[in-house]
């Protein structure tokens, strides 16, 4: 077969026709992997919020609301076993990273005092700032159990009480400023409900 | 023309990486590990392999003049459909290549075997050239992802042989550069007598 001419009426054919199939392929490979992208999502953020909260028996994501802060938003996720409160995940952030945003959930008691935190999203460099995840290093372990109505969330070089990550202060400057940011925005007397 | 040859001419005579320099910017990008290595190189060879499919297809239905966004449209598809599937099927591989995907398109690579090959040549011969260059810019990017991982964090696939930390700069992005140069010049060593 011989290429086909440039005139205007065949490249307007063609690039059409590319165009429309295109679009069509990619229509169908949306709807048939919606639903596993919602999954995986809804996934990631419920393995989360057990691993941050102690043992609980509600829905915290049926329960959830929004602050807006700082120009983004904050979510707060009370968790209950039976009828008390058993503690409050809060999905805070920080633009402070060395990569951009990071996103983390923190876990807290109803008491202010932390929980667990976990690493939901960040852009910090691998074999350094990466080390803010509780799986590839002890970084997040000191802030377990301590509140910050007494543990100064802010790294020593400010005068804080944690410990950075070696090589890496401005990740970990990041990770106080977005837990710092949870605690300020948490209201506990609310008991979760707004 | 020798499919066998077609097929082994993307690991070392005509590879993208160490011989082309092509696709630079996932190759410095991604490499961190080995695993992200490998991942980034097995989403490219997709990429490659079928819009070197479907460009031949389509390559005398389509007129010269409006051939190049013919195909950017062609690839920018499979490079879409490679997000999505990744997304669904492999969340945690996305969560680290997730923002290098996209530019999957602007990969000369890609363009580049559409336009120098598969424009030219049938389905057959194309699908070969697109999985033999795939595969080679794979191989090179895992070798560049293992020597990084190795010297910088001191693992291999998330193995750890040492305690502590490597030499971070390989990690960090002057070491990519560095490490690349070293692999590009101990390629031309082995592959020219004269070099």
């Amino acid at each position: 077969m011989a290429k086909k001419e440039s005139t205007f009426l065949n490249m307007l054919l063609a690039l059409s026709l590319v165009a429309l199939v295109a679009s069509a392929v990619l229509g169908f490979v949306y709807e048939v992997t919606k639903e596993p992208i919602a999954r995986a999502k809804a996934e990631r953020q419920n393995a989360a919020l057990r691993s941050v909260l102690p043992p609980f028996d509600n829905d915290p994501v049926k329960e959830m609301y929004k602050k807006a802060v700082d120009g983004d938003t904050l979510y707060f996720f009370p968790a209950r076993r039976g009828d008390s409160l058993v503690g409050i995940a809060v999905e805070t952030f920080s633009p402070k990273g060395f990569g951009g945003m990071i996103r983390l959930m923190v876990g807290f008691l109803p008491d202010g005092t932390i929980n667990k935190i976990a690493v939901l999203e960040h852009n910090e460099t691998p074999g350094l700032g990466d080390k803010m995840d509780p799986a590839k290093s002890d970084f997040e372990l000191q802030f377990e159990g301590k509140n910050p109505k007494t543990f100064k969330l802010a790294v020593t070089k400010d005068g804080g009480d944690v410990d950075a990550i070696t090589a890496s202060t401005i990740s970990s400057r990041a990770f106080c400023d977005a837990v710092e940011r949870a605690y300020k925005n948490l209201d506990l007397t609310k008991g979760g409900a707004q | 023309m020798n499919q066998w040859k077609n097929f082994t001419k993307g690991f070392v005579v005509e590879n993208a990486v160490f011989v082309q320099v092509l696709g630079m910017c996932p190759t410095l990008g991604t490499t961190t590990s080995a695993y992200n290595g490998l991942g980034m190189g097995l989403a490219t060879t997709f990429v490659l392999l079928m819009s070197n499919i479907v460009v031949s297809m389509v390559r005398n239905f389509i007129p010269d003049k409006v051939r190049i966004p013919a195909f950017i449209v062609i690839i920018a598809s499979f490079v879409t459909v490679v997000q999505l599937t990744m997304q669904a099927y492999l969340p945690a591989l996305y969560k680290e290549l997730g923002l290098f995907i996209p530019l999957i398109v602007v990969n000369c690579l890609v363009l580049g075997r559409a336009e120098a090959f598969a424009s030219k040549n049938n389905v057959w011969t194309s699908a070969i050239d697109g999985l033999g260059m795939g595969l080679g810019f794979t191989m090179a990017l895992f070798m560049l992802g293992s020597v990084r991982e190795i010297l910088g964090a001191g693992s291999w696939m998330g193995f750890k042989f040492i305690q502590g930390d490597g030499m971070l700069l390989f990690v960090l992005a002057p070491g990519a550069f560095l490490a690349l140069a070293y692999l590009i010049s101990i390629m031309n060593k082995l592959s020219k007598k004269n070099a």
